[in-house]
């Protein structure tokens, strides 16, 4: 499966391989009759049903969009921000079935049935999450961009504080992980801030946590 | 990226099967390196084959007093399994060491195993690279090595494996088993699985074609302290320059491995004799060989000093 030569011509045999090696499991015929007709030259669609900040949606998309394409260009959640796309920025940071993910490097159609969870879902103008009311009176931003990944990333990390999840900055392994700084520096090294806001979300995290035991 | 079909599979063995049937399918679980490569149209399958879902996330106890883990098991859950922390904590440790929490919670046992280099020159598809293009040639020599491998590289490869989950593994003597298209099952020792680049640095692990991962088993604890210390740019979310992943026994007895500073898990079983006698021997006997550049000969010094303090620490906690 490691082939190195997906160009056309491999494409176009695509159909004439699949029928020589033919064994016993056959392939539905969806996809043979997708990959021939548009020679996957055109994209392939699939429905998709999710979850998203307690709504049940059916959406018709292309396989390729990822998780955070669906909220920003589709459901128009432009709250969740792309950064580099890559999962290297955590900026498009959701919770997906509780636990925070990189939107970036998932796709929608691997999300069949999840619980989506973006900053528009954890609370609103008018009645503020905690962390939310944190980072605002602890200045946890500058230009914002990151916020609202920072936001999901701690609401999640703190849950996987309290489910005794070790970390790299952990003393021990088999002690109850604490609700300290440089417990949330760590588990917190996959947002980055590109204003250096660092220590005032630090704060922000520290008071919310403080608040929670 | 480019268009593909998608489809769940029922069950590994069909998963396998499928593969066969189309060419330029490939297997997603988590899909965080799968689809970072995708688009960078490094990677560009035709047809992704979904295996979330196969019930392959457990851990579970073997006859032998080890543990079966399921390939799907998520990095974040195999570092949090309470026999996983008491009894392999150089495994936990490693997992730890890598990534991070968000790309933790997704990436799996099996994925990590197969995860791809991430030396610059694979990942800018303007530069030569003969593990993406077979035959173009390799940037990574002559060009920036900083990161690069000191030993077991070729006239066609330099890259490194990223992986630290997969140094401890090596350290455990994990196995690796598979089922083929065909339905057979295998079991390959991970000493095994991960190849050095020779003149075919495009093909990774002797894993066949759509072959799929099933679980990776640990044979009985060691015993011993566990240490996994991990040297990079930045103190977390980082690619290792060295890192070593150690068990040492009371004695000062022990296995070691090494990574970042070759294309597979660097473990020389027969200079593990050598730990008693301190780093010095012991990194001499590691590196019998290494041919580092200008730009990452720091990284014998770098090892050196490390096992000096990993021999230290484990002594201290003895």
């Amino acid at each position: 499966m490691d082939h190195r030569d997906l160009i056309p011509i491999s494409r176009r045999k695509f159909l004439i391989v699949g029928a020589v090696t033919a064994a016993t499991v056959a392939l539905p015929p969806f996809i043979c009759a997708e990959a021939s007709a548009a020679n996957l030259a055109r994209p392939i669609k699939s429905q998709v049903s999710l979850c998203v900040n307690g709504q049940f949606l059916a959406l018709d998309l292309d396989t390729r969009t990822t998780l955070l394409d669906t909220l920003r260009e589709h459901l128009k959640l432009t709250g969740t921000k792309k950064g580099c796309d890559h999962g290297q920025c955590g900026a498009c940071t959701v919770i997906a079935d509780g636990r925070r993910v990189n939107s970036c490097l998932t796709l929608a159609v691997m999300h069949q049935g999840s619980k989506i969870t973006t900053i528009e879902g954890l609370g609103t103008p008018d009645k503020l999450h905690a962390m939310q009311a944190a980072f605002v009176k602890h200045d946890g931003y500058q230009c914002g961009y990151c916020t609202p990944g920072q936001i999901c990333s701690a609401v999640a990390m703190l849950n996987e504080i309290r489910q005794g999840i070790p970390s790299h900055a952990s003393a021990n392994l088999t002690d109850q992980p604490q609700l300290i700084a440089s417990e949330f520096q760590e588990r917190m090294s996959g947002n980055i801030c590109r204003c250096g806001a660092y220590s005032n979300i630090i704060e922000a995290i520290s008071e919310v946590a403080q608040a929670s035991v | 990226m480019r268009p593909f079909t998608y489809l769940h599979a029922k069950s590994p063995a069909e998963a396998a099967a499928l593969a066969a049937q189309v060419n330029g399918a490939r297997f997603i679980a988590g899909g965080t390196n799968l689809l970072d490569l995708m688009k960078l149209e490094i990677e560009t399958p035709t047809h992704l084959i979904d295996i979330n879902g196969l019930e392959l996330d457990r851990i579970e106890a073997t006859a032998e007093g080890g543990l079966r883990i399921g390939a799907l098991v998520r990095n974040t859950d195999l570092a949090a399994d309470s026999r996983i922390r008491k009894d392999y904590g150089l495994l936990s440790r490693a997992l730890l060491a890598g990534a991070s929490g968000q790309l933790r919670n997704v990436a799996t046992t099996a994925g990590n195993l197969l995860q791809r280099t991430r030396c610059p020159y694979f990942y800018d598809t303007y530069q030569a690279c003969n593990k993406r293009q077979p035959g173009s040639g390799c940037a990574a020599i002559g060009g920036f090595s900083r990161q690069s491998a000191i030993i077991g590289m070729s006239d066609a490869c330099i890259a490194t494996h990223p992986s630290d989950m997969a140094i401890a593994m090596r350290v455990l003597d994990a196995q690796i088993e598979t089922v083929r298209p065909d339905g057979t099952t295998r079991v390959i020792a991970v000493a095994d699985f991960h190849r050095l680049p020779g003149s075919t640095p495009n093909i990774e692990t002797t894993l066949a074609a759509n072959e799929l991962i099933t679980a990776v088993t640990l044979p009985p604890p060691l015993g011993g302290t566990h240490i996994y210390q991990k040297v990079r740019d930045r103190s977390s979310y980082a690619f290792a320059l060295i890192s070593v992943g150690a068990v040492i026994q009371t004695d000062g007895t022990g296995r070691v491995a090494l990574g970042g500073i070759a294309h597979k898990p660097w473990r020389v079983e027969t200079a593990e004799s050598a730990m008693p006698k301190g780093a010095k021997a012991l990194s001499e006997q590691l590196l019998a060989g290494a041919t580092p550049t200008h730009d990452n000969a720091f990284k014998l010094t770098l090892v050196e000093r490390s096992l000096a303090s990993v021999i230290a620490q484990a002594r201290a906690q003895a």
